[in-house]
């Protein structure tokens, strides 16, 4: 078993003739995911690979069946692509699009509070259950192993560093998420370290954080409060300098807070285990499953 | 991105919120001429974008026109420093030249993101004229924080629970509802991350207006903002930052000397963090984008070693979707390109890295090479130290 995704998932892609929608696309297909169909407006009725391409997201779902979407749609139409797929009832949506002004996503988010849709992202690399040969993001796929450490990050290729280390000591993950590098997202730490508690794949979780804001601290005290699991935690960031923003629009200490040392000392409090060094990682989660 | 506070007022007054009578001059003898239409007793403000102006002695009053110029003339063309500028200092290319307003209260307002809550909030303090940040760090009871439902906006019983809760009483009221409700609109249609106002002062005449202004907008939502791109001033931004920035690389200059060059701005970080504690300083977060193809790799070496402070090259690149291979094909190009001066470590990991890090050994050009992270952190701070 994995979270959120697995190998019963039917995958829509928003974008799929786009230059990274078609690439991705492609991709998660060769991992073994199943791509029903894609969405672009004004393609309706073409071709792509042998998928059917459809105007619309409802339009899609009813012939296809699909129950989740991945979305590669432009910046500025991104939000618009999400309501979209949220409107036409989707379980799981996952938004990699980097970009999306924030007051749209607060407008999104605010939307989503009387749906069912679970939103992942935006701006995130996606979610993938190896186990489930289930991949529906922009991953490398090999550098995963089907395994029982649930990984979730606010980061792309730190959680492929992460990934790489724990498969490189044999040891596998269960679902991995992206949750995403902006200020505002659909889904945060919670409710993925709540998903990671309850399924029974997962007998450890890497919690990967950054600094800005104070989702790590929300994450800390859910962890003290509601975890059984052991929890192994890094925060990066520890050399950025006040007010400047590292890359990700989320990543910026403003205002006294988000800085790393608070974050660090959350996860303490919490009896987080705290990873020393970004190359310790997987070394880290090994000592505490007992891993050799 | 950031503007002027003449800019800042001049959207202020588009959206209903009263501001002082003032003018942006950007010549001496234009500063004598606006305090003269003024009615001649005016406050002369250095326009840069950092804030600490006061202290840095950027605001100055003037008696007289006469007295204007001079102090413009004093002002205009020089390097202002403040704490939040750093030691080079900003370029005062204009000064606001504006009435002398008597004021018998100081208030704070401002709009911004609640991250936690995913809201717009407005937040309004009866201790203006200080940074917010020492009043919430030193008095949070004196913030008064009111989260906004985007759907619905920021409805007149807000505006009224928040202008009661400044001890406003009288005219003040029905003016702060407006001013407020006016700022919410500002912050919601040109997409800010910040709309402030302080302080906002109430006048001897019982008056609201907005004396200091601050307005941050959504960098990703300037496509949709024509009006606002057209405000930008290069002039205030790290001419590097503003090359990366156009190139599609994001790039934050620091002051250390070992240079880093990272596809992915979780693992830049991370990197950053790795040479601290290897006992080196980072001199720059560099993020070459997830691809790092050829072209880009070329282009950040280049936007790197602009930094005089620059004594190593830390390369780490998780090839993902990128493969390894092409990256040490992009290194080498780079490497033919730009004249690299000083040693690089090369990390690379994932797809076809062991075939990218041969490339590297056997390229001839002396790129130091690493497997692992902690390898190359040490390697390349040992590098800049030597």
């Amino acid at each position: 078993m994995s979270i959120l995704v697995g190998a019963d998932t039917r995958v829509l892609v928003q974008g799929i003739t786009g230059r990274e929608g078609s690439f991705h696309a492609r991709a998660c297909r060769e991992y073994g995911t199943q791509i029903v169909g894609g969405v672009t407006p004004g393609r309706g009725g073409t071709d792509f690979d042998g998928l059917p391409v459809f105007n619309t997201v409802v339009e899609a779902c009813a012939a296809t069946g699909a129950n989740a979407s991945i979305i590669f749609v432009p910046a500025p139409f991104a939000a618009d692509a999400v309501l979209e797929a949220i409107e036409a009832g989707l379980d799981v949506v996952i938004c990699i699009t980097e970009g999306i002004p924030i007051l749209d996503t607060v407008l999104v988010k605010r939307h989503l509070r009387d749906k069912s849709t679970v939103l992942i992202g935006p701006n995130c690399p996606g979610v993938i259950s190896p186990g489930g040969r289930c991949k529906i993001g922009i991953m490398p796929g090999p550098i995963h192993r089907p395994g029982t450490v649930g990984v979730v990050s606010r980061s792309g290729t730190l959680t492929y560093e992460a990934v790489a280390q724990i498969s490189e000591l044999g040891l596998g993950q269960s679902t991995c998420v992206g949750i995403g590098g902006d200020p505002v997202v659909g889904t945060g730490f919670i409710d993925i370290l709540r998903r990671f508690q309850a399924d029974p794949e997962t007998e450890a979780v890497v919690l990967i954080g950054e600094i800005g804001g104070t989702a790590e601290e929300a994450a800390a005290e859910y962890v003290r409060a509601s975890m059984t699991k052991p929890v192994v935690g890094l925060i990066v960031g520890q050399s950025a300098p006040p007010g400047r923003r590292m890359g990700h629009a989320g990543a910026i200490i403003s205002g006294g807070s988000g800085a790393a040392a608070d974050k660090v000392a959350a996860f303490q409090r919490a009896g987080i285990t705290v990873v020393p060094s970004p190359a310790k990682i997987g070394r880290t989660v090994a000592r505490v499953l007992g891993h050799p | 991105m950031r503007i002027h506070e003449y800019q800042a007022k001049a959207l202020l007054a588009q959206y209903g919120v009263p501001v002082p009578r003032g003018k942006n001059v950007s010549t001496p003898e234009g500063a004598r001429t606006a305090a003269a239409e003024l009615g001649g007793s005016v406050v002369i403000k250095a326009q840069i974008q950092a804030g600490g102006r006061g202290l840095a002695g950027g605001i100055r009053q003037a008696g007289s026109p006469d007295e204007a110029m001079e102090v413009a003339a004093r002002l205009l063309g020089t390097r202002l420093v403040t704490h939040q500028t750093g030691p080079g200092g900003s370029l005062v290319g204009s000064v606001l030249v504006e009435e002398t307003v008597a004021a018998q209260r100081e208030l704070y307002l401002g709009v911004t993101l609640d991250r936690a809550s995913a809201l717009p909030v407005v937040m309004a303090s009866a201790a203006g004229g200080v940074e917010i940040e020492e009043v919430a760090a030193q008095h949070p009871e004196q913030i008064l924080r009111q989260p906004v439902d985007p759907v619905i906006g920021l409805q007149p019983f807000l505006g009224r629970q928040l202008a009661f809760g400044l001890g406003l009483s009288g005219a003040a009221v029905g003016q702060a509802v407006n001013l407020i409700a006016g700022l919410y609109r500002l912050y919601r249609e040109k997409d800010c991350t910040l709309a402030e106002i302080n302080p906002l002062v109430v006048t001897v005449e019982e008056k609201l207006l907005a004396l200091d202004a601050k307005l941050n907008f959504d960098d990703n939502a300037l496509f949709r903002h024509a009006d606002i791109r057209a405000l930008r001033d290069v002039e205030e931004e790290n001419p590097l930052e503003r090359e990366a920035a156009d190139l599609g690389i994001s790039y934050v200059k620091l002051d250390g000397s070992v240079g880093c060059m990272v596809n992915g701005a979780g693992l830049a970080m991370a990197t950053m963090d790795l040479i601290k504690q290897a006992g080196g300083e980072p001199a720059n977060f560099l993020d070459v984008g997830g691809g790092a193809s050829a072209e880009q790799v070329t282009n950040a070496f280049r936007i790197l070693l602009a930094d005089p402070n620059v004594r190593a090259v830390l390369v780490n690149i998780f090839g993902g979707i990128a493969r390894g291979d092409v990256i040490a094909e992009g290194i080498v190009e780079a490497n033919r390109r730009v004249n690299i001066t000083v040693p690089v470590v090369v990390r690379l990991v994932g797809t076809n890295a062991a075939e990218g890090m041969s490339l590297l050994d056997h390229s001839g050009l002396g790129v130091i090479t690493a497997a692992t992270l902690q390898e190359a952190a040490a390697k390349a701070v040992q590098a800049a130290h030597g």
